[in-house]
């Protein structure tokens, strides 16, 4: 794919307290560095290499991925929430670049 | 089917001699994986218990394997899990990803999916706030396909 | 039935493996994505189709592999389908037109469309698939260059048009122009054993589906869930592309992409599995 392009899953509203499932996928190749081209030449790892999920600029959980995750990482896992925000996330890549999402959510 | 009985034999032989060679590598690659779990517990043996690692039984392809943990904690300022770290001790390196945990994260689950190269045991060990360290390990057979696998 | 010779091979394989519990044939599993579209994966087969029942490829996978296909946040096939959805908003060639300009919202347009195909295209005097339906809409109406086989873009937007009949019955209109002399040339290649393992499509998918060829569970090789989303390339893998890789693993030459033989191989094998809900992207092994 030409771009890594994220997705997030995260509920629209959320009661006081609760704790809430978030899902996150997005499109890498996650290449090891342990293939080689048709050349036999090696490809170079190109990977992302680590995960944030902030919730009103706090962190919440974070991620360091190894070449051993899957092409397209997936990754899901919990938020207790108290109130009203906006969760941040970010992937950054072995290039340096960072792709970010965001999602609001509804505490009531 | 027409493979005959001599495909059928050298298909076998085959099949023994990568697991012995897969042998040897793994044994290799299980002290790398005792080094990385010393570096992350502190040079402490990791209890049992508290931590469960989900992971299925068979791999349909070693690509791409749904792995999961589960930390038991209160998860409050006292007792809470701080990082999980996952394992594969048959892969050409063994670390494969640590999830990090805060207070906010409310409960340590996580599940990710990873790569296997090979039929091995997957280790997963957590980190908790006063310093224990606790372990679980699964072993995920991953199967070779008949076409093109 | 399995023969003497591939119940040797069959137990060769199982001793290799001796510690695997290998059970047979199609799970007793009904495939509802999130929740909500419940999709056929098992029907009564149309007259002539040497089934009493077609069943879904999903049927033969594991519970790790299914779940993943069921849950259509977690299916990485869907990133696929997200492409496709812009390519189809967006302008390309000469004529400055997206698929859009003329077919207008996708959601709307293409819903059954997928679930049609092959159809007869009288043009070109031979059945289309999406991906030739594509490339004549690029050439003739946007002034584009057309697709390369298995390009990124022509497997995103195969994947999204598909995506749009998603649970729909996949059925072939043979009484369109020639559609029945492809079904019967399709049906000549479905039979004829190729390669120096000497096997036709029928040895694996007809005689030994639910059976085992080395770890891989075989299928009837229906179609209605491609372009699929394979664990082993973390891609999808186009039709074409699967009966080429069929083919290879015969051991035999395979024929190029899009060619009349596979054309005519994919309005056969759609046949085939008529009644089987849409499953584009599919997830499997």
């Amino acid at each position: 794919m030409a771009d890594a392009k994220p997705r997030v899953k995260v509920p629209k509203t959320a009661a006081k307290g609760e704790v809430i499932t978030l899902k996150t996928l997005i499109s890498h190749q996650m290449e090891s560095g342990q293939r080689k081209d048709k050349e036999g030449k090696t490809i170079p790892r190109q990977i992302i290499n680590k995960f944030t999920c902030e919730y009103n600029g706090q962190p919440v959980f974070s991620c360091d991925l190894d070449p051993a995750v899957s092409a397209n990482p997936y990754l899901e896992f919990t938020a207790k929430v108290e109130e009203s925000g906006t969760f941040k996330f970010t992937w950054v890549d072995d290039d340096g670049s960072i792709y970010t999402a965001e999602n609001e959510l509804k505490v009531e | 089917m027409t493979l005959t009985r001599r495909d059928a034999l050298g298909l076998a032989a085959g099949t023994v001699a990568f697991l012995t060679f897969g042998g040897k590598l793994a044994f290799a690659a299980a002290e790398e994986t005792a080094a990385a779990i010393s570096a992350f517990t502190g040079g402490k043996e990791p209890a049992t218990g508290k931590i469960t690692l989900d992971a299925p039984e068979i791999a349909e392809n070693g690509n791409t394997v749904p792995v999961g943990v589960t930390v038991e904690s209160p998860m409050t300022a006292d007792d809470h899990v701080v990082s999980v770290m996952i394992l594969a001790e048959g892969n050409p390196n063994p670390q494969v990803a640590t999830f990090n945990f805060t207070l906010m994260s409310g409960t340590a689950e996580a599940k990710t999916r990873i790569r296997l190269a090979k039929t091995q045991n997957v280790v997963a060990i957590a980190k908790m706030s006063d310093g224990s360290t606790y372990i679980d390990k699964k072993e995920v057979k991953v199967t070779i396909g008949g076409c093109g696998g | 039935m399995l023969s003497l010779k591939s119940a040797a091979l069959a137990g060769v394989i199982l001793s290799g493996l001796s510690s695997f519990a290998l059970a047979g044939g199609p799970v007793d599993e009904e495939l509802v994505i999130d929740g909500e579209t419940q999709i056929t994966t098992r029907t009564k087969a149309a007259e002539g189709v040497p089934f009493e029942e077609v069943t879904s490829g999903w049927l033969y996978r594991t519970e790790e592999t299914r779940a993943l296909e069921a849950d259509s946040f977690q299916n990485p096939g869907m990133l696929y389908v997200e492409r496709g959805e812009e390519i189809w908003n967006t302008v390309d060639g000469e004529a400055g037109k997206s698929c859009a300009s003329c077919h207008g919202d996708g959601q709307e347009f293409l819903k059954g469309v997928g679930a049609a195909y092959p159809k007869w295209n009288a043009k070109a005097g031979k059945p289309f698939n999406i991906e030739l339906q594509i490339n004549q809409c690029r050439e003739d109406n946007m002034q584009a260059k057309p697709y390369k086989f298995d390009s990124a873009d022509q497997k995103a937007l195969t994947t999204y048009i598909k995506n749009q009949s998603l649970g729909m019955p996949m059925h072939v209109d043979l009484a369109q122009g020639d559609m029945q002399s492809w079904w019967d040339r399709g049906k000549e290649t479905y039979y004829t054993r190729m390669g120096q393992l000497n096997l036709s499509c029928s040895n694996c998918h007809e005689e030994n589906n639910g059976n085992y060829i080395r770890a891989d569970h075989l299928s009837q090789g229906n179609v209605n869930g491609f372009p699929t989303y394979r664990l082993k390339q973390a891609d999808m893998v186009s039709l074409h592309n699967r009966f080429r890789g069929c083919i290879r693993d015969t051991r035999a030459e395979f024929p190029a992409a899009f060619s009349d033989e596979l054309m005519a191989l994919e309005v056969y094998v759609t046949w085939r599995g008529t009644g089987l809900g849409i499953e584009t992207p599919s997830v499997r092994q």
